[in-house]
């Protein structure tokens, strides 16, 4: 399936395999990869951002993409929605059926909680299910939570919010503990060891996996667990908009049904966003890692209501995107790829970076060695750079990538690409966003005392870019505590008269800064069909 | 000049580029998917699809998201299909000889047909994982299901009306759970901060101003 040039390259990235297998790359020092990062990192292009003219964050820099969504309409500006006629009455409303939703689900009704969720596509359509390399949790003898801290902080810029970071990796341990105990297939040896290895910039090898199917298994017994405990979900029904009452609380939320076009009142006391991130959005044209309803749409409500995001402009490219073939031209390589042995390598085979760097300082190398340096390899919607595949079973053993990396190979089988054979050829992909609505320790937003947020959704807990495996993990320790905090809180609440009148007010502040916007927001799903006329 | 193939969606005739795949041959011709439609990238089963090839006998199953389309496809997607999953409470069951008789009783009436494995699109030998649940190895029915992405193709062709997804759901849970070796080392360290053994250490490092954090952070030994 390669073209000839491609092979040409192949034979280079051959020709230096042997020599390279025994050389440890480098690793840039903190200098270099700050004069990398400005000079070629994404979210260091000033093109790329707006600025915000409304709301908490206003006068802050925004992706443009996510800022046009701020500044759009809401979509029930022109509906008259009968606020008392309620479809669904609950206590606990978790929006968004990936795992952070889930876990919230489990928890909420495990504590007693009336719970259901909603969610726009089908309950585990999400980044979750995507996710492939594995889940941190410091577990090991010769590792520690506080060293987990170090890595995370660090690997963040320095900027998590300490209070967050320390639960993420103090709980870490319970969090692997709960799914074992749901039935979670980690990888183990024989003697239940967990088989752990490095992600990038982690300083102990503390990356559980399942395969690399990590997230898929994660999501799916999530998900089995939900339907087990009979929590009600409504599928193909997204939240549009968050409902308040007269004490300024958050109580429930306006749905559509997305095949019907029908809107729905669902009343709650207590609301957990948990509707994930925004690949979908494709900032700056990147291609995404992500799933097909990654739009931002919690972030967009949840401003909307008046709650502050935190660290909106920074995003994770992913290093390691697939460059080619172009049917899965965005698609994620794991990292794990890089855990098990491959080298990055350019057209004319060195290895101009260690492996493992974080991610963003990868992506803005990968990012050089394409553009300025002229070392990528040209493909059809863009260049390159060569992952070195075969590295892995010469390292690890025949058989491995089809034991460690099941999916990556079959993936790539699927166009006659046998990476046991053959390097593959990748480039960064928009994968995650780094910031989100803010939160305290709780999980409890602000500005809304009975207001929650989980998961990707949320800003603040990895700082301003995110190491590996520690996005699952997250989704598990904040997505349980939302679920049992909120479940805790409904004993408190009390509903009054239900409202809209923060989307008036947002609408009167966008008209009195002078927006005018032919777009509607959320988005919920993007806008892929081509029509000719 | 891009190379075009016509391909049937639901009957219909369009023309679309040839190296595109079926999930964006479809947004090519102008739909909006939400049904159908998913992660994109072949994780979590929402695009199963039949199609035949105009002029051959042959049904065959596929991801959209990860098949390219051919001249001739005739192309129905499978939104949703009515697999059966059964409720439990893990806490409760056992990995026993009784549980797959008890919640999945019609694995017993698979004729043989291989059907369910020639239709699967992660090309698992899907007949041979419920002989396993069969006979209650339920670890090896969990390896051989593994990579299931849950899309129900091989549900849509039993004829005994097998939901075989939730058959290796069930198995790779009791293998999760009951019978894979505990992880000691895992015990141990939820025991340990329980107890409170690093909220000492973590109060510490949370205190440590910015300079010092970058210094550790950059001289931190990493693991070999």
């Amino acid at each position: 399936m390669f073209t000839a040039d491609m092979r040409e390259s192949i034979k280079k990235v051959e020709a230096t395999r042997e020599e390279r297998m025994g050389v440890e790359p480098k690793r840039m020092t903190a200098e270099e990869k700050e004069t990398l990062l400005k000079k070629y990192h994404p979210d260091y292009r000033k093109d790329g951002f707006v600025e915000i003219k409304v709301g908490p964050n206003k006068g802050e820099k925004i992706p443009v993409e996510l800022g046009g969504l701020l500044h759009a309409n809401s979509r029930l500006l022109e509906q008259n929605i009968d606020l008392n006629q309620i479809d669904y009455d609950v206590e606990v409303l978790v929006i968004g059926g990936g795992g952070a939703g889930a876990s919230a689900a489990i928890e909420a009704n495990e504590a007693g909680a009336d719970v259901m969720i909603v969610t726009k596509l089908r309950i585990g359509d999400a980044n979750t299910m995507m996710a492939e390399g594995g889940i941190q949790a410091a577990d090991k003898e010769n590792d520690s939570p506080v060293q987990h801290y170090l890595d995370a902080f660090g690997g963040g810029h320095f900027a998590a919010r300490p209070e967050l970071l320390r639960r993420l990796v103090m709980e870490a341990p319970d969090a692997i503990e709960w799914l074992n105990e749901l039935g979670v297939m980690f990888d183990k040896d024989a003697g239940g060891n967990m088989v752990t290895t490095h992600g990038g910039g982690t300083s102990r090898k503390r990356m559980h996996a399942c395969k690399d199917y990590s997230g898929a298994e994660i999501m799916r017994t999530l998900r089995d667990e939900v339907i087990n405990r009979d929590i009600p979900v409504v599928e193909f029904t997204s939240a549009v908009e968050l409902i308040k009452d007269d004490n300024g609380q958050v109580a429930g939320a306006v749905l559509l049904n997305m095949e019907t076009g029908d809107y729905m009142v669902a009343r709650a006391k207590t609301v957990i966003i948990a509707t994930g991130g925004a690949g979908r959005l494709h900032y700056q044209n990147f291609p995404t890692s992500n799933h097909y309803g990654a739009t931002a749409d919690g972030l967009v409500m949840g401003y909307r209501a008046g709650a502050p995001l935190l660290y909106q402009d920074t995003i994770q490219y992913h290093p390691t995107g697939v460059a080619y073939p172009s049917q899965i031209f965005g698609a994620l390589v794991t990292e794990k790829v890089r855990s098990v042995g491959a080298m990055l390598v350019n057209a004319d085979g060195v290895a101009f970076m260690h492996p493992l760097e974080t991610r963003d300082v990868a992506a803005a190398s990968i990012i050089r060695e394409c553009g300025d340096r002229g070392n990528g390899v040209d493909t059809p919607l863009g260049s390159g750079v060569w992952l070195d595949t075969p590295m892995i079973e010469m390292l690890g053993g025949k058989g491995t990538i089809e034991k460690r990396i099941p999916a990556m190979l079959r993936m790539y089988l699927n166009y006659d690409i046998d990476m046991r054979i053959d390097p593959i050829l990748v480039y960064p992909t928009l994968h995650y966003q780094n910031g989100g609505l803010e939160i305290g320790g709780e999980g409890f937003t602000a500005v809304m005392e009975n207001l929650l947020v989980a998961g990707e959704a949320v800003g603040g807990i990895h700082g301003r870019n995110r190491l590996m495996g520690n996005s699952l993990l997250d989704i598990i320790v904040f997505g349980r505590n939302a679920g049992k905090a909120a479940a805790k809180k409904v004993k408190k609440i009390k509903i009054g008269s239900l409202n809209l009148k923060h989307v008036i007010q947002y609408a009167e502040e966008l008209k009195k800064a002078g927006i005018t916007s032919e777009q509607v927001s959320p988005l919920l799903l993007p806008q892929y069909a081509r029509h000719d006329r | 000049m891009q190379e075009m193939v016509d391909v049937y969606f639901y009957g219909k005739k369009y023309s679309v580029p040839a190296d595109l795949t079926i999930m964006t041959a479809m947004e090519y011709s102008g739909y909006t998917l939400s049904r159908g439609c998913g992660c994109r990238h072949g994780f979590c089963g929402a695009c199963a699809t039949i199609y035949r090839v105009k002029g051959k006998n042959e049904l065959k199953t596929c991801l959209a998201c990860q098949t390219q389309v051919e001249d001739g496809m005739y192309i129905a997607s499978i939104p949703f299909f009515p697999t059966d999953k059964r409720t439990y409470d893990i806490e409760q069951i056992k990995p026993t000889q009784q549980i797959m008789m008890e919640l999945y009783p019609e694995i017993y009436s698979c004729i043989g047909c291989n059907a369910c494995t020639k239709a699967c699109t992660q090309d698992l030998k899907v007949m041979q994982y419920i002989a396993y649940a069969q006979r209650s190895d339920f670890e090896a029915c969990a390896e051989e299901s593994f990579d299931c992405v849950s899309c129900g193709c091989c549900s849509t062709r039993c004829p005994a009306g097998i939901s075989h997804p939730m058959v290796g759901l069930l198995a790779r849970r009791l293998t999760g759970k009951y019978i894979a070796p505990e992880s000691e080392h895992l015990q141990k360290r939820v025991e340990e901060v329980k107890e409170g053994a690093y909220d000492d250490l973590i109060e510490q490092i949370m205190q440590k101003p910015i300079v010092e954090m970058k210094e550790l952070y950059n001289t931190r030994e990493i693991e070999k």
